[in-house]
């Protein structure tokens, strides 16, 4: 790779592509996160802002002061990616947006029909997870952050048809469904440390997890509309079933330990309180769900 | 009149949880565990440091992952936790 002399926002760009593809099994095309077009497009534009300033300015001084200009502003870019991704981990959220429509399509089917599904392991690819859009068992965020979009959106609905809508109350629907959200995996998270679990769980795998509820909230909240209340109930009876059970399948997996998993039965008070944990969080789920949408069905 | 309106939790739920409350929120927490003395109370009721440390097993337990819990608090948030209460103090005494 001969990329070393180029300016120094485009080698940043390039750089995530050259760790994908040396940390990828096989070549090309499948193992990129996403498809990235850069080198073609700031070739163009570093070409046209060339052409642009030698008609311009002929000066060596200006083009001087302009390759000063802009060297600054690559550091400054650099700079302040080199901080953002201190406090927020952007390289680590790309991984949770590699998403395609079928991962998708398959992931909202699971989440509201998950009884015909066999193999929940999330694969590896040398110790690390795959990404979403190769393995549907993995956690995105693509489908909690559209549907906490489209929960808040479908709440300004039904709001909307019992008069009682204002733009302020969409505003408020939001932030009070996030501090719910926070509160819920900040919860999750003083558990899991008390519990002492070692699991690869991250923060964002919780954040993940919790969102999927808003895919339940948003069907139900819907057929209320559209059929009433006992269609709101139905409906919400149904989700309420499938995340319970998606929740369990999938933290049993990370939570408990390797033979309970299996579903030998593993006495002990270690596995038994993990156990419990599971299902407390699998439990809140439906509570939440119910808490969150029976003030919109009328 | 409608009928439903008499039970109080058909009525709308007044969730106005915003992003402010969750920060009182955690302030106050963060206050309340903050607040508890080592050698005063915890001691008393045999939550202090020294009387959890048991074997040097792989299971520390939920009441030692606690009392560490506390004691880290304690520890780390002792400093910060002096500058937000200033800051809160005056800005409620600013703006009520």
């Amino acid at each position: 790779m001969d990329y070393s002399n180029q300016s120094g926002f485009r080698q940043r760009k390039l750089q995530p592509k050259f760790r994908m593809r040396g940390s990828a099994v096989d070549s090309s095309e499948p193992s990129q996160l996403f498809d990235d077009t850069s080198p073609g497009q700031s070739v163009v534009d570093k070409g046209q802002m060339a052409y642009a300033g030698q008609n311009l300015l002929s000066d060596p001084m200006s083009n001087l002061a302009m390759a000063y200009g802009s060297s600054l502003a690559s550091q400054g870019k650099e700079m302040m990616d080199k901080n953002l991704d201190r406090f927020i981990p952007i390289s680590k959220l790309k991984y949770y947006f590699a998403v395609d429509t079928l991962y998708v399509g398959k992931k909202l089917g699971l989440l509201v029909f998950p009884y015909m599904h066999q193999n929940w392991e999330v694969s590896y690819q040398q110790d690390t997870p795959v990404a979403p859009r190769f393995d549907v068992n993995a956690p995105d965020l693509y489908i909690p952050v559209m549907a906490f979009i489209t929960y808040i959106l479908v709440s300004g609905l039904a709001l909307g048809t019992q008069n009682r809508f204002s733009p302020e109350i969409l505003g408020m629907q939001a932030s009070s469904a996030l501090v719910w959200l926070i509160i819920e995996v900040l919860a999750v998270l003083l558990s899991l440390y008390l519990v002492t679990v070692n699991t690869d769980l991250t923060t964002i795998d919780l954040v993940a997890f919790s969102g999927y509820k808003y895919v339940g909230m948003i069907v139900g909240v819907l057929s209320g509309l559209l059929f009433g209340k006992m269609g709101y109930y139905l409906s919400l009876l149904w989700c309420c079933a499938s995340i319970f059970v998606f929740m369990i399948r999938t933290l049993r997996l990370k939570i408990l330990s390797e033979a309970a998993a299996e579903g030998v039965l593993v006495r002990g008070a270690k596995n038994q309180l993990r156990m419990y944990l599971t299902m407390a969080i699998a439990a809140a789920q439906p509570l939440f769900m119910y808490w969150l949408t029976f003030h919109l069905v009328r | 009149m409608r009928m439903t309106s008499a039970l109080p939790w058909t009525r709308s739920a007044n969730m106005a949880f915003t992003l402010y409350s969750l920060i009182q929120t955690a302030i106050l927490c963060t206050n309340a565990i903050a607040v508890l003395h080592e050698e005063r109370f915890l001691s008393k009721i045999g939550w202090g440091a020294d009387q959890s440390v048991g074997g040097f097993g792989d299971e520390p337990g939920i009441k030692a992952q606690l009392l560490n819990l506390i004691r880290s608090v304690r520890t780390v948030m002792r400093v910060p936790l002096i500058i937000v209460n200033s800051v809160c103090i005056v800005l409620l005494l600013l703006f009520g």
